[in-house]
């Protein structure tokens, strides 16, 4: 039996201390420093019963271990990539860990650092100007954007243009972030997963804040005309907001290339895993909008000796500094994910990284050839390069399909009647032949 | 002066001893950007599985093997201060101590599924949800919980969200939020992206709401009220049931900023209180690690009238009882994350509640009351105000608060939230949290005095013992440099 102390055991709680403490203060007991009046006293049970450590991970192992265990194909949007060990050790270091936002820059020089460099990053990958060290998750991030393109354009107008095929997550928290502000979120064709460019262009007019795309997009399609799209959203004075992720970031042509003014997304593909839809949400920028930006940013000072330091910066942008005229309400974000996200990265390198977002093509194409020699499927059902994922045509209900799957041990995502999507990276990769083999059986 | 001023003067802190900051300390050379120690530009597209019109020409990022890479980290969160490193009173942040084990089972190979997968191969996931939720119901007080939004501010919006469509509901058209001048800028930041105006409500005398003030303030436009109970300053208001009904006769809605929940477990409920709709920060109150500024999650707990507005999907169990299901509550407001939020911390904040029950909750509580209550009767600057709650806010009298901030650095603690709330003069806000014993108390108090008692000389030239002395963040503003592009230039 482990002793089990009543009271919380992360309390130092010595009775000395405590008789001692009570008489500095002047009281009898602890429970005279409540100063809450008796109506509105709880003398209830909350009827949770305490339990050991042990315990309290039996219960969490008890209840998690009655998920399946299934191989994961799935993508649109969460992705599972092989996270190196040094991720976890070094993000497991106390002093990042359990530190908090770093309003004395003195003692968090560490932290700062670090999310300076994965602000640096994104700068690199998107090749535009500033990068903020991040949001909740993509669809926060897009909501963001949103009202930044109000703020920034420089004629009004209230359009926002979004893929109709675009996530239905990601278009709900748009339309809460738009809501406020009154933009109205409107959306545009595409055709073979891709932007329709002509749909587009009939849908857009002077009205349109802005312009959103995505490459890969939610069906795991890259955009082959990017720089079009840039340039119809510039001819009506719209901002070009694109969704990406830093691994197709590392080998896709660069956001500020193709006239993107914005880039958002997810950085949990790396450093952070699908987490149950737990994400990082990406966000950069054009330098000119710096004051715009949502979030916060670390910047290079110095110290009072002139050395090189780094801080929290343009903070009267916030919250708690300009109240009601921030650029956001954000205040917590996802500041250890972002540390992840950047020691991942550096521990592949430039050419692990480029490498990773490679075999996202290739084993995307290989996995559809063989499915599509697969009777009663038909693979990829675009006729577009993919990255990490596409959809593929069932002959049976594809409900049933995932279904039977499921029970082959392996999970698929149902988007049609008759379509299903399929992801696959380093992670899922060893389980290729098996799951094939099961899609035979099932399809 | 107490006798027990004297029984700890060995607690006299000299800086720099016994005190000092864990830091980098080769001779001022601070650890190189990753970018200086290596970097390579690659080629890319060339071996390219794609046609070179999709593709970028190149990569320029660091290029250092793993030793090198450990070694970078290390040296940097050796120049970072967490709460295992030492106290971090910082006001209102609630800095608790983090258990280890809450780690491991958010590393549960179990908790990483994916979010699109089918309801019934993720039983457990959605048990643990629905557990969760009823965990924070009962311990506010409320009737349904939604665990999606993905910290407190994102709950705050999640709120005003679910009131705002209330009103609609009700065919009421209500254009303003009321909030107190000493609420956290969140609240601010939040009505005014939901589409509101603000309208802000001066405090009492006593610190409190000015019950003649709210009077003044709500009315037939009045969507919500938004309050922290106990306040910023630590104080409990103790009218909220009047509180309540004037703004619930006005029509308006009572909206219950949780980041002060951690004084109130198992002793007083929002939900009794009166309030309608609240967010949890499950990463303060329920103790998971802060991160460096996140990730956390702002769970938000309403009354059965407003259930059928939570966002979707939620949770619950199947009416046969026979498992747990995800669905759209009838008149959701949608989403304000692109799945079920920040599930690993959710996990944690299970795993917590579940290892403390009633009795650990409840204890968490008293000593956090107790730990404010004693470092306040200890230390020498003035504080005005109480009885206390969780923190308390003291004055730095004639010291510059960012300063004695700055100073206390030297002294290897933490120091408070500083300048906030501006009904304090130079306000050094001050939440030592239930992590504290009465040793650590004493130290941090006799830091307190230390600076209290030094010159203007002292303090301005502060912090000298920590990685970096005093930053210029007016210089830092003035002539931005946020990327290691930018250092190129």
């Amino acid at each position: 039996m482990t002793r089990q102390r009543r009271g919380s055991p992360y309390a130092p709680g010595d009775t000395d201390d405590t008789a001692a403490m009570l008489d500095a203060i002047g009281v009898e007991g602890v429970e005279d420093l409540f100063d809450i009046p008796d109506s509105v006293r709880f003398d209830g049970e909350l009827g949770v019963e305490p339990r050991s450590e042990r315990d309290a991970r039996r219960l969490v192992e008890r209840t998690l271990g009655r998920n399946d265990e299934l191989t994961e194909f799935m993508g649109r949007g969460h992705y599972d990539h092989y996270v190196p060990a040094l991720v976890d050790d070094l993000a497991s270091r106390q002093e990042f860990l359990t530190s908090y936002t770093q309003y004395q820059p003195e003692v968090a020089q560490g932290f700062l650092q670090a999310l300076f460099e994965y602000q640096s990053m994104l700068v690199e990958l998107t090749g535009l100007g500033v990068a903020n060290c991040s949001m909740y998750d993509a669809a926060t991030a897009l909501g963001e954007a949103a009202t930044l393109s109000q703020r920034v354009r420089s004629v009004s107008g209230e359009r926002i243009l979004v893929p109709d095929q675009l996530r239905e997550g990601k278009r709900e928290v748009l339309a809460a972030y738009a809501d406020g502000p009154d933009l109205s979120v409107e959306t545009y064709p595409t055709a073979e997963g891709t932007v329709d460019v002509d749909g587009l262009a009939d849908a857009l007019d002077d009205d349109a804040a802005m312009v959103y795309a995505e490459t890969p997009t939610v069906c795991g399609a890259i955009e082959p005309d990017l720089g079009a799209v840039g340039e119809l959203a510039d001819d009506h004075d719209a901002l070009f907001v694109l969704g990406s992720d830093p691994v197709a970031l590392a080998l896709l042509e660069r956001p500020a290339d193709v006239g993107a003014d914005v880039v958002v997304g997810e950085a949990s593909a790396l450093g952070a895993g699908t987490a149950y839809g737990m994400g990082t949400g990406l966000f950069a920028t054009r330098a000119e909008y710096l004051r715009q930006v949502p979030g916060r940013l670390v910047g290079i000072g110095s110290d009072a000796t002139d050395r090189r330091a780094f801080t929290l910066t343009l903070q009267t942008r916030e919250q708690h500094i300009r109240k009601e005229r921030a650029t956001s309400n954000i205040c917590t974000n996802q500041a250890l994910m972002a540390l992840r996200t950047a020691v991942h990265v550096a521990t592949l390198g430039p050419d692990g990284l480029v490498g990773l977002a490679e075999d996202c093509v290739s084993l995307a194409r290989d996995l559809a050839t063989r499915l599509d020699e697969v009777s009663g499927l038909q693979a990829p059902v675009n006729d577009r390069h993919h990255f990490r994922e596409f959809q593929a045509h069932t002959d049976q209900p594809a409900a049933a399909v995932a279904s039977d799957l499921e029970s082959e041990g392996f999970a698929v995502h149902v988007v049609g009647e008759h379509r299903i999507q399929v992801c696959v990276t380093d992670a899922n990769e060893p389980a290729i032949d098996r799951f094939v083999d099961a899609m035979a059986e099932v399809a | 002066m107490s006798e027990d001023r004297d029984a700890t003067d060995d607690h006299a802190p000299e800086a720099g001893t016994r005190y000092d900051q864990a830091r980098w300390t080769d001779d001022g050379q601070y650890e190189p950007l990753l970018a200086e120690k290596d970097s390579t530009e690659v080629a890319v597209g060339d071996d390219a599985p794609l046609p070179d019109d999709l593709t970028r020409d190149s990569l320029e990022l660091p290029d250092l093997s793993e030793p090198e890479l450990a070694r970078h980290y290390t040296r940097l969160s050796g120049m970072n201060y967490g709460v295992d490193s030492g106290p971090f009173p910082l006001g209102s942040c609630t800095m608790k101590y983090n258990p280890k084990f809450t780690e491991r089972v958010a590393a549960l190979p179990a908790a990483a599924v994916h979010p699109d997968r089918s309801a019934t191969s993720v039983q457990g996931t959605l048990e643990l949800q629905a557990e969760l939720q009823g965990y924070l119901g009962r311990i506010g007080g409320m009737d349904a919980v939604t665990l999606q939004p993905p910290a407190g501010a994102a709950g705050e919006f999640t709120g005003i969200r679910i009131a705002a469509a209330y009103h609609e509901a009700n065919g009421d058209d209500r254009t303003e939020v009321v909030i107190p001048d000493s609420a956290h800028g969140t609240n601010f930041a939040t009505a005014a992206m939901a589409g509101f105006d603000v309208v802000e409500l001066p405090s009492a005398e006593d610190g409190r709401v000015d019950i003649g003030a709210l009077e003044a303030a709500v009315g037939e436009d009045t969507a919500a009220l938004m309050l922290t109970n106990p306040n910023t300053l630590g104080l409990f208001e103790r009218d909220i049931e009047e509180i309540a009904e004037i703004v619930h006769d006005a029509g308006g809605l009572l909206y219950y900023d949780g980041a002060n929940l951690n004084a109130l477990l198992g002793r007083a409920r929002p939900g009794d209180m009166g309030f309608d709709v609240m967010h949890y920060n499950v990463h303060k109150t329920f103790a998971t690690p802060h991160g460096g500024g996140g990730p956390g999650a702002g769970p938000v707990g309403v009354t059965e009238e407003l259930a059928a507005f939570l966002p979707t999907p939620h949770v619950r169990q199947q009416a046969d009882g026979s498992g747990y299901e995800r669905y759209e509550p009838e008149r959701s407001i949608g989403k304000v994350h692109g799945f079920s939020g920040n599930w690993l911390v959710l996990v944690r904040a299970f795993a917590y509640i579940a290892r403390l029950g009633d009795a650990g909750l409840a204890d968490a509580s008293a000593r956090a009351v107790l730990n404010a209550n004693y470092l306040a009767s200890r230390i020498d600057y003035e504080v005005p105000y109480g009885p206390f709650h969780h923190e308390f806010v003291a004055s730095a009298g004639e010291q510059d608060a960012a300063d004695a901030a700055k100073r206390m650095l030297d002294y290897g603690v933490h120091p408070p939230t500083t300048k906030w709330p501006e009904i304090v003069d130079e306000a050094l806000m001050t939440e030592p949290t239930e992590a504290e014993g009465k040793g650590s108390l004493d130290d941090l108090a006799a830091a307190f005095d230390a600076v209290a008692a030094e010159d203007d000389a002292t303090l301005d030239a502060a912090p000298e013992r920590t990685a970096a002395r005093r930053i210029d963040q007016v210089s830092a503003a003035r002539e931005p440099r946020l990327s290691w592009h930018a250092l190129e230039e």
